[in-house]
């Protein structure tokens, strides 16, 4: 299964203005984390705030859904939102935490929630995890080459970035800027070339614009928590859907996607076992499922 | 070493026979068998052994308020230990909960631990202190009490250890968790804490040295999060050390999602 598994996939987007209009695409974690906090499914969450700079994010606790939407849209680049997860139940003495994780984030999640070493009373408390898709990751630094040096415009001026259709996109108040993909790769952390999920395979539940419509997201139900948040927000009239089948270009994009980044990853993974270096998943030789994540 | 663990659990293959029983008789039987089994089987007998440690881990032991009453009373015999059992000499058992690091100048202790390993069928480093040294690494002797005691060494350099559990302290959950995995012969949960038996040198540097410089990190933010004593930041995506703070309980490293992962047992409880 390349994309994990789940209970069901659907194009789906927020039917509030305001979500729609500050969101990457279809405002999907924005709409559900609002609709989480109001119904008290989570007392708070742990997302990717404003930073001090300009497109460089901090983890927060967000209390109300105007913090959420303070945070809404993608960053390109890091937010350790793992870190904050102990503060949100310590210091915010929160007992029921969502957050936004890429895979990476999810992995770290839910490896914490199996094998609670050292972390005292905080796995239970994680009751909502939304994954996001993300094929790879960018220190800020490579952030402000691309849109410094290779655009030449000034981050201040940024008011969204975007991937899609093979370009790295900017938007200023009047302009919009791209720059082939290619001229990005390089530029990404290592550490997201041994990556094998695309999908946010263990989160409650998934989404991202990859196989639907600009302005809507592809959404994967996974969890029953997942499940029924979605389903619950979908009744309150908060998130409107399509069926997949509906939608171009569809699931099967995702599925290339997916597919593309455990193959190009599992040949590094190949590469550093033949060279002795140290990585935690299995050799393709040894696996069942080239495609698992392990 | 498993075959030990598993020869302790009884977890030898089973007899092909049972595969032959009609479901509704088997439903019966095996309802007589575990009472059977319940009455024949003693409970594993369990020594807690206290060596040169801050009694955090057993603190963290007892916070497991809700099973706790059970399972020292109707799921295990605590057979040993300070404050718990009223005996003085090492009696045979088939866990020894080992906490705190060795004082290699203190006779008693290192005879203790050695007659331990003698009469135990599984020694468990129970804690950072026995499993890495923990903040007793630090010791450089010349305290008043003891001027001489300046060498306190994970119970692995000096006795064969069969699984050790980090951590400054062990969250109450992986003691519950680790218990009932013990108590079910669940031997693919235990898996990552017979590996960590040989993770004596634990230092927060680790993340340095095995997942930054091995281009391995990805800015999760797991490893500060897992830190117990504040020692980690994160600074432009990538894990800082306070070493003032550190006291190498191996934390962040342990908690790691690419220092070692756990997949089949993520997706056993996840359902995913």
């Amino acid at each position: 299964m390349v994309l994990g598994t789940y209970k069901e996939a659907l194009s789906a987007r927020s039917t509030d203005k305001q979500i729609q209009k500050i969101s990457q695409d279809g405002g999907i974690v924005s709409a559900l984390l609002s609709f989480a906090l109001d119904e008290k499914i989570i007392d708070g969450a742990v997302v990717s705030g404003p930073g001090k700079d300009m497109w460089k994010p901090e983890p927060m606790v967000a209390m109300s859904s105007d913090e959420i939407l303070a945070a809404a849209g993608t960053k390109y680049t890091f937010s350790p939102n793992v870190f904050m997860l102990k503060q949100a139940a310590r210091q915010y003495g929160l007992e029921k935490i969502g957050t936004v994780a890429i895979p990476c984030q999810t992995m770290g999640i839910r490896k914490m929630q199996s094998y609670p070493f050292g972390v005292r009373f905080v796995a239970d408390k994680i009751a909502l995890l939304l994954g996001i898709y993300c094929m790879e990751n960018f220190p800020f630094a490579s952030l402000q080459t691309f849109i410094s040096e290779k655009m030449g415009v000034s981050p201040e001026l940024v008011e969204k970035m975007d991937i899609g259709k093979g370009k790295f996109w900017i938007y200023t108040a009047d302009d919009e800027l791209s720059i082939p993909l290619k001229e990005t790769h390089g530029y990404e952390q290592s550490g997201c070339k041994v990556c094998l999920d695309y999908v946010a395979e263990l989160a409650d539940l998934s989404t991202g614009s990859v196989g639907s419509p600009d302005g809507w997201s592809t959404v994967l139900t996974r969890t029953d928590a997942g499940e029924n948040v979605f389903k619950l927000a979908v009744d309150a009239g908060l998130i409107e859907t399509k069926p997949m089948a509906d939608v171009k270009p569809g699931l099967g994009l995702l599925e290339k996607l997916a597919k593309d980044k455990k193959t190009k990853n599992q040949k590094t993974i190949d590469e550093r076992i033949a060279m002795g270096l140290p990585v935690p998943y299995k050799a393709s030789t040894e696996k069942e499922d080239p495609l698992a994540n392990y | 070493m498993l075959a030990r663990i598993k020869k302790f659990l009884g977890m030898e293959a089973k007899p092909a026979e049972e595969k032959e029983v009609p479901m509704e008789e088997k439903k019966v039987a095996s309802n007589e068998e575990v009472e059977k089994v319940a009455e024949e089987k003693p409970k594993p007998r369990i020594g807690y052994i206290h060596l040169s440690g801050c009694t955090g881990d057993v603190m963290s032991l007892t916070e497991n308020y809700d099973i706790l009453a059970p399972l020292l009373t109707e799921m295990v015999d605590i057979v040993y230990g300070q404050t718990l059992v009223d005996r003085w000499d090492i009696p045979e058992m088939d866990i020894a909960l080992v906490e705190g690091s060795v004082c290699l100048q203190d006779e008693h202790s290192l005879h203790e631990l050695k007659e331990v390993r003698e009469k135990a069928g599984l020694v468990v480093a129970y804690g950072s202190c026995a499993a890495t040294g923990c903040f007793t690494r630090y010791s450089r002797g010349g305290q008043q009490a003891q001027p001489a005691h300046e060498s306190f060494v994970p119970i692995a350099d000096v006795v064969k250890v069969d699984l050790a559990i980090p951590g400054c302290p062990p969250s109450p959950e992986i003691i519950a968790k680790t218990v009932v995995a013990v108590l079910n012969g669940d031997m693919d949960y235990l898996q990552p804490m017979m590996d960590l038996v040989g993770y004596t040198e634990a230092c927060g540097c680790d993340l340095q040295l095995k997942v930054v410089n091995q281009a391995l990190c990805i800015a999760c933010g797991t490893c500060a999060m897992a830190c117990q004593t504040r020692a980690l930041d994160m600074t432009n995506g990538r894990p800082e050390l306070n070493e003032d703070r550190c006291v190498k309980c191996g934390i962040c490293y342990t908690q790691c999602p690419r220092s070692w992962w756990p997949m089949e047992r993520i997706k056993k409880d996840t359902g995913l």
